[in-house]
């Protein structure tokens, strides 16, 4: 059979992994309209927030086509369906035939008919295009105002904020996303959305779009003008019917659609948001799954009934948790509030069964309310309820129990997965059920699903010795109380380090950071990096990265380098990403040698230490310079060398936001901005990408060297090993970490600062110079061998020969 | 009968380090144990690492590359279907000696 989705968006990929799912054969063909393959719409308001690229949204690599033999022909819209002779004309004018069609051609956003919304400036959000001309508008703007009080307008203006652009949300009712929300939980949302500087202007409906060439404000009834020079249009949304009319199949709001997805062509389906199920158009994700998963089951001749789904929505703002399910007001409801906290959790009620919830700075058991309203379950105690879910916990939730609702994945689905295909990690389960693919909201379900058939318990603590149970906090106290200096004393004390060794390198860690680095050095705690103090490699060779401060090298020390490169044949010289020389395939006996010919210090780019700060030219060349990126920089990074931390530390100072030396993505990142600099943490750009938090901003570099040597020091003493900036700071939260690096009343960061200079002054700003002061006779080399006449077994005391013998 | 073979001073290889050394030809790691000596050949089964750079404990050693780890005085991977040859060395007026075991190890499949 030859099956043709019409439509590249989240509604065609679910059609298509839904067939191909029930059968390998079918040969099915997806044209997409957009130049690019299916991507995550729901989550374009990351884009617009700058926490991630088109690319991450990405729904299924250019593999998953191949592999599964799926047809995707992007950038290629269809101009005409004759459903009577199964052709299809592209907008190419080439035909494709096909037994069977699937709509999805999902929705474009409602532009109101009003003056002025064709100037300049005024943007739908609806796809990647958008996003970037809205960012790139907001770079420049005075003030942005998005029209348009729900969802979607409220995640733009949240992004818009994010690029400290002054917004304004103009919404034409009297409370925030009044289809999804009750007084009580809009009346919540409207201060924390303030709170995130988001200016809410209610009862306002624009009148007029005015401008002169290019917008400069909004005009609304009555007469109340908004200045700003950038808008937003996210009104709601109208189902692309243009194909589906052309071919004469009946529509209404939507391509209306019977419950088993067909139209009124037997031979034509449609899901998705261009679909119109009894009566309604969903313009929610959650749907689309259950539909394709019907459409498919209709396609292969499987009888299946689509029964309509319960709308459910969440909110995608940093730093507000807002879902709501169903009916947000009914008969009956039972609501559990704190104002002070921004909590509100509401069950509606309707009939004496569970018709809603609405759930606003808590959301816990939101999956566990969403199944009662799904079976519409009879609630005899709605308080009681509430409360269950508030304590609900994975092993609560039933298998039927949808956790991720992007990508429509029950519990059941996730235990099974990680049963059958032994998973141990989140990361795996997610990589194989695509559950936390999404949204990634149900991410932590996730884990405590994997954890729950795994066997671990939920909420295991981290152990720094997993062989004795002991956390890092349990043996920096015995550290304390007993005054100990060396791994051996710790291991003496309780055990630590024992039986596999493998912690041996945190517990080192620990010991030279509770002592300020006047610990006892013992080597063999050591990973064989840090006792020869190179990057071990495949081979057995190393790699030496000498320092070069902020990536500023000069003539005599590339001269240098490529002498040393040629006197030991290194067999690869290459450069880093963290604006570095790597010589690569160093034996570890040559490694004194070719660091007393480089007479450069270590740059401790094989330890779990501190790397290097990247920077930018800055204001030494660049035109666009804000900030003196390069003498920041540079200063900072020999401020933090030779400390070593949880685990590696990369930095970056930027002259401008424009952010040429990546500093949104390091662990510590120091950008200049007009009248000051910003400092983020917790960035990333490895297996994980994450744009940092801004921790603060202050007004010199010298104030933004010293609020980041204030975190480093922080994230040394509280991280687990192994635990980058970017786990830590999620793990403790941006806000305590902002309280004990920037509160100064506390005493903290003066404490911080103190300890760091303590740390500091002892630490080895280079290792290197064991070249000359050995640690040990044979550190770099090996064992001299000579025959020698002895009867070993007169001797005998070693270990027995063999084992095979 | 294989000779034996002189290889440097009990000094040279530090508490719970190992260093390497080339014996008949032959690379082999020698350590230091809480309780003495302990040699095996240098190479790990599974990628050639380097076990005279591992990480001791409890009479085990822990290739750098990938983590296998064995038992000094067995030869005898605890993570994995792998083993190494264990030789024979002893300490003599703080000198260090090694005589090599006879047979060969099969590499790990």
């Amino acid at each position: 059979m030859r099956i043709l989705v019409v439509g590249g968006g989240i509604a065609g990929q679910a059609v298509c992994e839904a067939i191909r799912e029930r059968d390998p054969d079918a040969a099915i063909t997806m044209l997409c309209a957009e130049p690019r393959a299916p991507y995550d719409r729901v989550r374009l308001s990351y884009l617009l927030a700058g926490e991630g690229t088109l690319e991450d949204l990405r729904l299924r690599p250019d593999e998953w086509y191949t592999d599964r033999r799926v047809d995707v022909r992007l950038g290629a819209p269809a101009a005409a369906l004759d459903p009577d002779t199964g052709i299809c004309t592209l907008d190419s004018g080439e035909l494709i035939e096909f037994d069977r069609v699937v709509l999805a051609t999902g929705s474009d956003a409602l532009m109101p008919p009003i003056p002025g919304i064709e100037l300049p400036g005024v943007f739908a959000f609806r796809g990647p295009e958008d996003c970037e001309q809205i960012v790139a508008g907001a770079a420049s703007a005075k003030r942005a105002a998005v029209i348009g009080g729900g969802l979607l307008g409220l995640e733009a203006a949240r992004g818009l904020a994010g690029h400290d652009c002054p917004v304004s949300v103009v919404h034409l009712m009297g409370r925030l996303m009044e289809r999804q929300l009750d007084d009580g939980a809009a009346t919540l949302l409207r201060p924390a959305m303030e709170e995130l500087g988001v200016e809410v202007l209610l009862e306002r409906s624009t009148e007029a779009i005015i401008g002169n060439g290019r917008v400069s404000g909004l005009r609304f009834v009555g007469g109340e003008e908004l200045e700003c020079d950038l808008v937003v249009v996210s009104i709601g949304i109208r189902a692309n019917m243009t194909l589906a009319r052309g071919a004469g199949l009946e529509c209404e709001r939507g391509i209306v659609v019977d419950d088993s997805m067909r139209t009124s062509h037997a031979s034509v389906l449609a899901v998705g948001e261009c679909a119109q199920h009894r009566g309604i158009v969903y313009g929610i994700v959650a749907p689309i799954h259950e539909q394709a998963a019907v459409a498919a089951q209709t396609l292969l001749g499987h009888a299946s009934a689509y029964e309509g789904s319960v709308m459910s929505a969440k909110l995608k703002v940093m730093g507000i948790d807002l879902v709501t399910v169903g009916a947000a007001e009914g008969a009956g409801a039972a609501v559990v509030a704190d104002d002070d906290a921004g909590v509100y959790r509401k069950l509606v009620i309707e009939d004496g069964r569970a018709a809603g919830a609405v759930l606003l700075g808590d959301t816990r058991g939101h999956e566990l309310l969403l199944l009662a309203v799904k079976e519409r379950r009879e609630v005899g105690d709605p308080l009681a309820l509430l409360a269950e879910a508030s304590a609900a916990t994975a092993a609560d939730l039933p298998d039927s129990a949808q956790v991720c609702n992007c990508n429509g994945v029950c519990k059941g689905e996730i235990l099974a997965a990680v049963r059958d295909a032994g998973l141990r990690t989140p990361q795996e389960a997610t990589a194989t059920t695509r559950a936390g693919a999404g949204c990634g909201s149900c991410k932590p379900l996730v884990a405590e699903i994997v954890r729950l058939e795994t066997g671990d318990t939920a909420d295991a603590p981290t152990y720094l010795c997993p062989c004795r149970r002991q956390t890092r906090e349990e043996l920096a106290a015995v550290m304390r109380e007993q005054g100990l200096e060396s791994v051996s004393e710790l291991t003496a004390a309780c055990g630590a380090g024992r039986d596999c060794g493998a912690c041996k390198p945190g517990l080192a860690y620990l010991v030279s950071e509770v002592c300020g680095n006047r610990h006892r050095e013992e080597r063999h705690a050591r990973y064989i990096n840090d006792r020869v103090h190179a990057n071990i490699q495949n081979d057995g060779t190393f790699s030496v990265i000498p320092r070069i401060r902020g990536g500023v090298t000069s003539a005599a020390e590339l001269r240098r380098i490529a002498d040393v490169a040629d006197k030991y044949d290194v067999p690869m010289v290459k450069i880093t990403g963290g604006q570095r020389i790597d010589l690569l395939g160093i034996t570890k006996e040559n490694l004194p040698r070719v660091w007393e010919d480089l007479d450069m210090p270590s740059g401790h780019a094989y330890a779990k230490a501190v790397r290097t700060v990247k920077t930018c030219v800055g204001t030494d060349f660049c035109r666009f310079g804000l900030g003196d990126a390069i003498g920041v920089g540079i200063e900072l990074e020999r401020r933090m060398e030779g400390l070593y931390t949880p685990h590696k530390v990369k930095a970056a100072v930027t002259g401008c936001p424009r952010n040429c030396a990546e500093a949104y993505v390091k662990d510590i990142g120091v950008v200049a901005i007009e009248g000051g600099w910003e400092i983020y943490i917790g960035g990333a750009a490895g297996s994980r990408v994450r744009k940092g938090d801004v921790l603060t901003t202050v007004e010199t570099g010298e104030q933004a060297i010293a609020v980041a040597l204030t975190f480093l020091q922080h994230y040394r003493e509280n991280a687990d090993y192994l635990e980058r900036t970017y786990d830590y700071v999620e793990r403790a939260g941006l806000e305590l970490v902002q309280a004990a690096v920037l509160d100064e009343q506390s005493g903290e960061p003066a404490r911080l600062r103190e300890r760091y200079e303590i740390a500091r002054a002892a630490a080895d700003p280079d290792p290197w110079r064991e070249r000359r002061d050995l640690v040990s006779p044979r550190q770099f080399a090996e064992l001299d061998t000579e025959p020698a006449d002895l009867d070993l077994v007169a001797l005998a005391t070693g270990p027995p020969q063999g084992a095979e013998r | 009968m294989i000779g034996t073979t002189h290889v440097g001073s009990a000094a040279d290889v530090p508490m719970l380090e190992g260093r390497a050394a080339t014996v008949d030809g032959r690379r082999i790691a020698v350590f230091r144990l809480d309780d003495g000596f302990a040699a095996v050949d240098h190479a790990c089964p599974h990628a050639g690492g380097p076990l005279s750079d591992g990480i001791v404990a409890a009479g085990c050693v822990t290739c750098p590359l990938h983590g296998l780890r064995f038992d000094l005085y067995t030869g005898v991977a605890a993570n994995g279907d792998a083993r190494v040859a264990v030789h024979e060395v002893v300490e003599r007026n703080g000198e260090l000696y090694v005589r090599l075991a006879a047979v060969e190890m099969r590499p790990a499949a």
